[in-house]
């Protein structure tokens, strides 16, 4: 079975996703923060592929992905970097990328080593699901690879629909009308928004992502879903840190409690 | 046939890429544009405004000195003449007339040069609509009287500090403030690019170039169609416009004209179709300059409207399947040839235009070939960099 699966067949509330950007804040980073990630209690990797222009994400990011280019990431040096790593980390991991640099690398030879080297799933925020379906969702398959779709505010309930049939594991729901990038509060129409899609009865489990920042949010956001994502709060966390274990274990255990 | 299908293609190249958060926005326009464009009303308000606000249709003019020098009839179609300078505002008036029937309270552009910035500023003026601009930082220092013309028409302009701080930076800037206001904002992209139906609806709109150019040829030499049409291409917008019409017409050549900067191979240049793979930039599928990892690469040229890394969608298809020949001029070529313009027809060009100028002397045609040069804009907004370049 799907890690991913397997993880919401046993844990069906309060589940903690952490993004960060592969190869940040330092190129060799990569692994040992997955560790610590792992060891601070998160239930789900959600690996980065840095790109120089990522539309969908707010200022943290787009500097953590250029900070990771600089350090000389790419999809050949993180599969490398993740040769073997399945000795050490059980949880499920992820790969989130924008979709030009996968195709240069190639879609079948990049679905090929995130088998060889254990990834469970992908998240390609501009992949639209109608190109999905044409042109990858039998690759992806062969390759036991997951793929999450986002869903927003906007999004309606026919399409909502839709994307409960065609994703895996689970859906991604973006909290708000923005791109990545942590924000203090949540606000009523969120609330409503939250509550509109748990009483829709979908088939995958939901987490929600955008502006998940501490313990607050996390908490609000896990009253209306399995749980929640976290990006640029925990990379903002990482960013100037002189002891990566010690910060992202107090950054996690201070989100979960 | 040249022909976007349904999906948003053009052969291999075009499709909307685009986050999920963009989906509703593409989507409410892929369903309307068409049908609104269409409408009786709507048509009324954009023939009466291309008509006394913004001056078409533009004169064709028979350029005799540019003639004798090259030994060929040659043309000039006078997107220069426009309102604010260039063909850019053709698209801005379109587009301006469909978000307001779209009911959108607010506008949101990228630009580079600024003329697209300037130009959706003017639309906005016009309508009474909020406007915000987002600009490279780099760009906003390069460009100043262009930034302080956009201010003056009461729009707001944002600096894009991502990235390399240019063109493509401030796109994705634009789309991220998409993102953020999807339901009262309406994006207009100022060239050929972007996800469906920008390529298509910007085209469209640019078209009218080709429209005039067939009938107003048809009055002055008995026949619609020359023997080249030639354009600059950055986007493409204003070679989409004047090859539009000639698409389909095979006896007609379409040449596209890059910006080589230093020299095609000298690593500061912007030739997408020799140096561009395909891949995906700005939500479609087209050929842009990118690294063997897929990053996108900062190109160069003297023209900030030319200094984009892809081109559009049908641009891509129309040199994969061989329609138009592609002719790249470098820096130094393309102020010769504005200089030479000024000084055989006392018409002082925009760089990127000047480009298109410098073609005549890299492609071949016959003594007695009927030539038309697109002139997508005067050079106004450019005579820091002439005065810079300083060789006249
Ligand atoms: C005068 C002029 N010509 C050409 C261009 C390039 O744009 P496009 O290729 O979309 O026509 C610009 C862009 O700023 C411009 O100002």
């Amino acid at each position: 079975m799907n890690r991913i699966d397997y993880l919401f067949q046993t844990k069906k509330e309060r589940v903690l996703s952490i993004y960060v950007t592969a190869g940040f804040p330092n190129l060799e980073d990569t692994l040992p923060v997955m560790e610590a990630i792992q060891a601070a209690g998160a239930d789900i990797i959600e690996l980065g592929i840095p790109y120089s222009d990522p539309i969908a994400d707010g200022p943290t990011i787009q500097e953590s992905n250029t900070q990771a280019l600089e350090n000389g990431m790419s999809i050949k040096t993180l599969f490398s970097q993740l040769v073997g790593f399945r000795s050490k980390i059980h949880v499920p991991v992820i790969l989130m990328g924008y979709l030009n640099p996968i195709i240069q690398f190639g879609e079948e030879e990049f679905c090929k080593k995130c088998k060889e080297v254990g990834i469970d799933g992908l998240i390609l925020p501009d992949l639209p699901m109608s190109q999905y379906l044409e042109e990858y969702k039998s690759l992806f398959e062969e390759y036991g690879l997951f793929i999450s779709f986002l869903i927003s505010p906007q999004t309606s309930e026919k399409r909502i629909r839709e994307v409960d049939e065609n994703s895996n594991g689970f859906i991604y729901m973006v909290s708000s009308h923005a791109i990545t990038g942590a924000k203090a509060e949540i606000s009523p129409e969120q609330e409503q928004y939250f509550e509109r899609v748990a009483n829709m009865n979908l088939t995958h489990p939901r987490l929600i992502g955008f502006g998940i920042s501490d313990a607050a949010t996390f908490q609000l956001a896990s009253h209306y879903s399995q749980g929640a994502i976290i990006g640029s709060a925990f990379i903002k966390n990482i960013t100037n840190s002189t002891d990566l274990n010690r910060d992202i274990n107090s950054f996690i255990q201070g989100v979960i409690g | 046939m040249i022909q976007v299908d349904e999906k948003g293609f053009y052969g291999s190249f075009g499709g909307a890429y685009i986050p999920e958060m963009l989906y509703p926005n593409v989507e409410e326009l892929r369903e309307n544009w068409e049908a609104i464009v269409a409408s009786p009303t709507y048509q009324e308000e954009f023939q009466s405004l291309l008509k006394d606000f913004v001056g078409r249709p533009t004169p064709l003019y028979l350029a005799a000195r540019l003639s004798e020098t090259f030994g060929a009839k040659i043309y000039l179609k006078r997107e220069d003449l426009c309102h604010t300078g260039a063909h850019k505002v053709n698209n801005t008036v379109g587009q301006i007339i469909l978000a307001k029937k779209l009911g959108k309270k607010r506008i949101i552009a990228e630009t580079g040069a600024g003329q697209h910035g300037v130009a959706t500023a003017t639309v906005c003026a016009l309508m009474g609509m909020d406007c915000t601009i987002y600009m490279g930082e780099l760009d906003i220092k390069r460009q100043r009287p262009n930034v302080e013309r956009m201010r003056i028409l009461g729009a707001k302009v944002v600096s894009a500090i991502s990235g390399s701080k240019t063109l493509k930076d401030a796109t994705n800037e634009a789309m991220r403030a998409w993102i953020a206001d999807p339901v009262g904002t309406h994006y207009i992209i100022g060239s050929v690019v972007g996800p469906h139906p920008y390529p298509e609806m910007v085209a469209r709109f640019q078209s009218v170039i080709s429209e005039e150019i067939k009938w107003q040829l048809k009055a002055k030499e008995g026949r619609e169609n020359p023997d080249l049409v030639i354009a600059c291409v950055g986007g493409g917008s204003n070679a989409a416009g004047a090859f539009y019409h000639y698409y389909n017409e095979s006896s007609v050549r379409l040449i596209a004209v890059e910006a080589a900067g230093h020299g095609i191979h000298s690593g500061k240049s912007a030739a997408t179709s020799v140096l561009g793979t395909p891949g995906i930039l700005h939500g479609s599928k087209t050929l842009l300059m990118q690294t063997e990892d897929g990053q996108v690469i900062e190109p160069h040229s003297i023209s900030a409207g030319l200094d984009y890394p892809g081109i559009g969608p049908v641009h891509a298809h129309l040199h994969e399947i061989g329609r138009a020949e592609f002719v790249g001029v470098e820096d130094e070529d393309a102020m010769k040839a504005g200089i030479l313009l000024s000084r055989t027809e006392g018409i002082i060009p925009a760089i990127e235009t000047a480009h298109a100028i410098h073609a005549l002397n890299q492609i071949s045609f016959n003594p007695n070939d009927l030539i038309v040069i697109n002139l997508s804009g005067r050079g106004d907004k450019d005579l820091e960099t002439y005065i810079q370049w300083g060789n006249y």
